[in-house]
């Protein structure tokens, strides 16, 4: 099957100006991922024809620019399937992880509470919740991971329990690229009256997803991992958890009514939106979610699928290599190259032009459970061709025959 | 020489496999500082005893890409020997090379001149300097009379 089966991928990567002006195999997607024009023009067009602020401006240039960023948030919710007030603008997944565990965490979790995570977490999803831990002298239950390194239903029933308040696990391993099997695990986690938070920063841009479907509690991704700017994210809530919840920061636009001793909010999701938002990367990230959706998930999944099919067949042909996550659920695959730390090996495929991440990928536990100080991954998306896999391939190789020199 | 090849230079991949002066002592006469790069792992301490004003032992250990082990290595024999001030010296003229600035070549005894290849690597820069970065500061920290055992993080830019 070729690549131009599935879509019209040398269309798709006129639009990236980075692949356009580099002779690059960009294959760090689960950092970051490439602007196409049409984002860049849409945050463009916010900074040359509009360039105000938002909400509280009586005159038109603010009303487009409100206008703008509040169906940048129309097209959020309906991406997730949720509704416009449980769609609140941060910075980023982090931030948003960060949200729920300092403003939900902070109020509900007591003494001798359980939090359920995994050492398969993204730091930024495990974090929070170590801190409202510690503070709250609350217990940090981890799930324990099989001989994959996988979180499965079957072990995250031996951690749940009558004590557990909060289970906070990623959709998708962003450093192994397994996919969690959230569904029961939100059924179970729901039977105990817990709540669950779904980190899909490395969900979201790649498959489809539906909270309500779903019926997490709190879900959270970056715009920049999925074609829009740096420094905006979205948190999904619960309206019902939203509305009760306790805003993280005070000032401007989040208010309804300010006295001298006392103060009441906006509701959700304006409440926890304080000051200035980041408008033009809004309306950036709904741009990115247009384009995303023109191009179809079911389309980006067997296309991602395919490329990894055929990195993981290419690799397993290389003797001398160790792959993490040989049976990786998406575009994601974690590997050494035995016997050269991975930093050595990153300069290697530096020189060839291979854009791969090495080091710990925010995920230090689980290099501790790989005994690795740090892998090297590559990371595909839709505008990824079988030639960027080939040139993976090739510097691997050279990497490998090149520090063979010295043993 | 390819610039790849200027950066593994056999003799920066003969310090990597066999390190000189490595393993740390256990003596209260060494002023050892342990850095620790957390972006990418490195891990490192070293240790200089300094007599007369002068470096009479350096000792290193830690994990790490062959460049950051490799250069602990040379800069190990590089110093070893010299007064304070010319240490101070070479720390600089070092950082100056790796970083693609004008620096002395004369200055260098020894292998430490084969680290220039690093400036084509900028963001390798980072692992050919925390050997040199932790001399610099047990040097700092022996001139000072303080913190016989300093712990830092090398912060991220």
């Amino acid at each position: 099957m070729k690549v131009n089966d599935i879509m019209d991928i040398n269309k798709i990567r006129k639009d990236f100006y980075v692949l356009n002006n580099n002779d690059l195999a960009y294959l760090d997607n689960a950092a970051s991922t490439l602007k196409p024009k049409q984002v860049i023009d849409a945050v463009t067009y916010y900074y040359e024809k509009l360039g105000v602020n938002i909400h509280r401006g009586v005159y038109r240039l603010s009303y487009e620019a409100t206008d703008l960023y509040e169906k940048a948030r129309q097209k959020v919710a309906e991406l997730l399937n949720c509704q416009f007030e449980e769609a609140v603008f941060t910075r980023g997944a982090s931030n948003a992880l960060n949200l729920i565990a300092l403003s939900y965490g902070m109020n509900h979790i007591e003494e001798g509470d359980e939090i359920i995570t995994s050492e398969l977490e993204h730091h930024s999803s495990m974090l929070p919740w170590q801190n409202v831990a510690r503070a709250k002298k609350a217990k940090l239950v981890y799930v324990p991971l099989n001989e994959e390194n996988k979180i499965t239903v079957e072990n995250f029933k031996k951690v749940l329990s009558n004590k557990t308040k909060v289970v906070a696990l990623n959709y998708i391993s962003n450093a192994m690229g397994y996919m969690t099997p959230v569904e029961e695990i939100i059924k179970l986690a729901h039977e105990k009256n817990a709540i669950v938070i779904l980190d899909a920063a490395q969900a979201v841009p790649h498959i489809p997803v539906n909270v309500k479907a779903l019926d997490c509690d709190f879900l959270a991704f970056s715009g920049h991992k999925m074609c829009g700017p740096t420094g905006i994210g979205v948190l999904y809530g619960k309206y019902n958890l939203l509305k009760e919840m306790e805003p993280i920061e005070f000032g401007g636009d989040m208010i309804d009514y300010v006295g001298l001793n006392e103060v009441t909010y906006k509701d959700p999701p304006y409440k926890f939106e304080t000051g200035t938002p980041i408008i033009a990367s809004a309306i950036g990230l709904g741009r990115a979610i247009d384009y995303i959706k023109a191009i179809g998930f079911k389309d980006i999944m067997k296309h991602e699928r395919m490329l990894r099919d055929e990195l993981i067949d290419k690799m397993s042909q290389i003797k001398g290599i160790t792959i993490h996550n040989p049976n990786t659920d998406t575009g994601i695959i974690s590997f050494n190259i035995n016997g050269v730390h991975p930093h050595d090996a990153a300069s290697v495929f530096d020189e060839e032009n291979v854009a791969i991440r090495a080091g710990h990928h925010c995920a230090q536990p689980l290099m501790h459970c790989l005994n690795e100080i740090a892998t090297i991954r590559a990371s595909v998306y839709f505008y990824n061709t079988r030639e960027d896999i080939n040139r993976l391939v090739k510097a691997i190789n050279k990497a490998k025959a090149f520090f063979e020199n010295f043993m | 020489m390819s610039n790849l090849e200027n950066l593994y230079r056999q003799v920066i991949m003969d310090h990597y496999k066999n390190p000189r002066n490595k393993g740390l002592k256990d003596s209260e006469e060494y002023y050892s500082v342990h850095l620790k790069n957390p972006t990418c792992g490195d891990d490192l301490t070293i240790q200089i005893k300094v007599e007369d004003n002068k470096i009479t032992e350096v000792y290193h250990d830690g994990t790490g890409c062959s460049i950051s082990m490799s250069a602990a290595s040379v800069m190990s024999e590089t110093i070893m020997g010299m007064n304070l001030e010319e240490a101070k010296k070479v720390i600089n003229n070092y950082v100056e090379m790796v970083k693609g600035e004008e620096f002395d070549e004369e200055m260098f005894m020894g292998d430490a001149i084969v680290y220039q290849g690093v400036s084509q690597f900028p963001a390798r820069f980072k692992c050919a300097t925390i050997a040199w970065k932790a001399l610099d500061k047990a040097i700092s920290n022996h001139e000072n009379c303080s913190h016989r055992h300093d712990e830092e993080k090398i912060e991220v830019k």
